[in-house]
């Protein structure tokens, strides 16, 4: 597997902090803007077609298994 | 304001007299007398083959229509007798800029490069380009171009087919070992053998007006995302000749076509793009657009190729030259076989190379549909965040997507030797030849592309002489560079594009793809590869 999955920032909550701070203050429109830039950035810069597939695949196959999972809960 | 620029007349036939069951026999009878039935019948014609070539009109089409015709279609053209013509004719151009809004995001060269005969594209309206090859047709005897000549009925046999024809002077029947339909993207032909057509509509409409002005614009395709004068929208740019240019404007899905499309609707709109009125319409057109294809392009002895076989977005110029790229991939195919000196199944690699041409512009021109046209907000939203990025960083320039211009395919095909030496650059099996400036025996500067007319119409061996004497394979064309007697390298670059050393050697299709290459061919290694070429196996 190209994609890497083990975690790889030191500290794992800076960069998760790094992102929900850059949303803050944002409209939902504005802050659907700003990751779809950001995406295309990082994907740029990951520069890998086969790499940026399995990450597309993952964050598609966990999304759909996430809101499954919510509409079962509100039955 | 349309103008029909060149009318023909019907003339009746001898075929027309024949009674009952004797009916005149053709070797190829080609449907469809647009860019791609002339150039396939000159093709065919010039390989030796007799064409009857029907159309079911008596006039070139009105409008310009296609007007971007690539390097690659005028090297075939330039094979054809008539590639000096075009370009006299045509207005040369290789670059492109992308606005967004007011401002330039980036400009692309599509051929930067010097040591080459044709330049990327000329711009000609459709009418030129056919009312000059229809010139070519007349001086060659062995094409009957037959006007007002409609095929209503088809009936296939297994080594021929059998042609309704109808003319003002009633119904005929003729047969043809093949028949081959460039009847256009509503090929009646295509219904005629049963086949699908299915693809992806699109539901946006764009607003084709072509418009006479004396303008200082530069000879390059400008193309706007949002501009000022079309809020909101995508707009083009481009030059013709006689001072007429092509706007091309998207519309709403929703928009009336009866209505965008009167001139005093059009004017406003192209006033508000140009910043004055005066100019003239010469041609109005409002379309949508379908990118499909046929799942085979062979259908017994009836072939089809041009927009009979597929159809793509305009966005990319990859309608007409995909066109005339099959028609090149056909004509010394179909040479072959009706001589007998390949078998019937060599015009299988004719559909195996250009579907997926096909595939490949139908890939090309949706991706750059649905970048103009976004599907849905987050598509929208994408596209923002490009043309944002685009701004300031270099990939988000190489993003943006404003249509990516017909270059020619490279072909995945069973006609090809694999490499077995190593090779650092160069055209590898399957892609066509690249040009470079030579000089001929007495110093005369020349082309490439030149030689390869000048060394006939079969295969031929592209050779970097080492000083020894090589054995070629009978009935093989030759272009040799360097050692005595041979075409001179002066810039080197012939030698550069080939990526050849001295005995470096390619075997060209007669279509100018290659179908082999070595480092140091021996006789058995080149009578193999062009057997496989050939469809011998």
């Amino acid at each position: 597997m190209a994609l890497s999955t083990a975690s790889n920032f030191a500290k794992p909550d800076d960069a998760f902090r790094a992102i929900v701070e850059a949303h803050r203050g944002l409209s939902d429109e504005q802050s659907a803007d700003l990751d779809a830039a950001l995406v295309l950035v990082l994907a740029n810069h990951i520069g890998d077609i086969a790499v940026l597939n399995e990450a597309i695949a993952l964050a598609k196959r966990r999304m759909l298994d996430a809101s499954q999972q919510q509409q079962q809960q509100q039955q | 304001m349309a103008l029909t620029k060149t009318q023909f007349g019907y003339r009746r036939h001898p075929d027309q007299d024949r009674a009952g069951a004797d009916i005149a026999e053709h070797a190829v009878v080609v449907v469809g007398a647009g860019p791609i039935g002339l150039s396939l019948a000159i093709d065919l014609a010039q390989r030796g083959q007799s064409v009857v070539l029907l159309d079911d009109a008596d006039r070139i089409g009105e409008g310009s229509r296609a007007i971007c015709f690539s390097k690659r279609s005028l090297e075939f053209w330039d094979r054809l007798g008539i590639g000096q013509r075009m370009v006299d004719k045509g207005v040369v151009w290789s670059v492109g800029k992308i606005f967004h809004g007011n401002s330039l995001l980036y400009q692309f060269n599509l051929l930067p490069e010097e040591g080459h005969k044709r330049p990327a594209f000329i711009n000609l309206q459709q009418f030129y380009a056919e009312a000059y090859l229809v010139d070519r047709v007349e001086e060659l005897p062995a094409i009957d171009l037959r006007w007002r000549n409609k095929v209503t009925g088809l009936e296939p046999h297994n080594d021929h087919v059998v042609l309704t024809v109808q003319t003002p002077d009633g119904p005929y029947r003729l047969a043809a070992q093949y028949v081959v339909a460039c009847d256009g993207a509503r090929s009646s032909l295509r219904g005629m053998v049963g086949a699908e057509f299915a693809g992806q509509v699109f539901e946006d409409q764009f607003l084709i007006a072509d418009v006479k002005m004396t303008a200082a614009f530069p000879t390059e395709r400008w193309f706007w995302f949002d501009p000022p004068f079309h809020a909101g929208r995508s707009a083009l740019l481009h030059k013709q000749p006689d001072d007429i240019w092509r706007i091309d404007l998207q519309l709403n899905r929703f928009a009336d076509p009866a209505i965008e499309k009167l001139p005093e609707n059009v004017r406003p709109r192209i006033a508000r793009m140009l910043g004055h009125d005066k100019f003239e319409f010469e041609w109005i057109s409002l379309y949508k657009f379908q990118c499909r294809r046929m799942n085979k392009f062979v259908h017994g002895r009836v072939i089809f190729a041009g927009d009979a076989a597929h159809q793509v977005s305009p966005f990319g110029a990859r309608g007409a030259n995909s066109g005339l790229e099959d028609a090149e991939n056909l004509a010394w195919k179909l040479d072959r076989v009706l001589r007998g000196t390949s078998p019937e199944a060599l015009l299988e690699s004719y559909h195996i190379e250009r579907s997926a041409a096909a595939d490949e512009n139908i890939r090309e021109s949706t991706r750059s549909t649905d970048f103009m046209a976004p599907n849905s907000q987050q598509e929208a939203r994408l596209r923002k965040a490009v043309l944002s990025l685009a701004k300031e960083t270099e990939f988000g320039k190489r993003m943006v997507n404003g249509g990516r211009l017909s270059t020619p395919s490279t072909y995945e095909t069973p006609l090809s030797t694999v490499d077995s030496d190593s090779w650092r650059g160069g055209p590898r099996p399957g892609a066509s030849m690249p040009d470079a400036p030579v000089a001929g025996r007495n110093g005369e500067p020349m082309y490439l592309t030149d030689a390869f007319i000048g060394a006939g119409t079969g295969f031929t061996l592209l050779a970097f002489s080492n000083g020894a004497a090589p054995e070629w394979p009978e009935g093989l064309g030759t272009i040799r560079i360097g050692g005595e007697g041979g075409l001179v390298d002066c810039a080197g670059l012939a030698a550069k594009r080939y990526d050849a050393e001295p005995g470096t050697a390619y075997l060209l299709r007669p279509d100018g793809y290659v179908a082999a290459r070595f480092r140091h061919p021996t006789r058995a290694a080149l009578d193999a590869a062009l057997a496989r070429a050939c469809g011998i196996n």
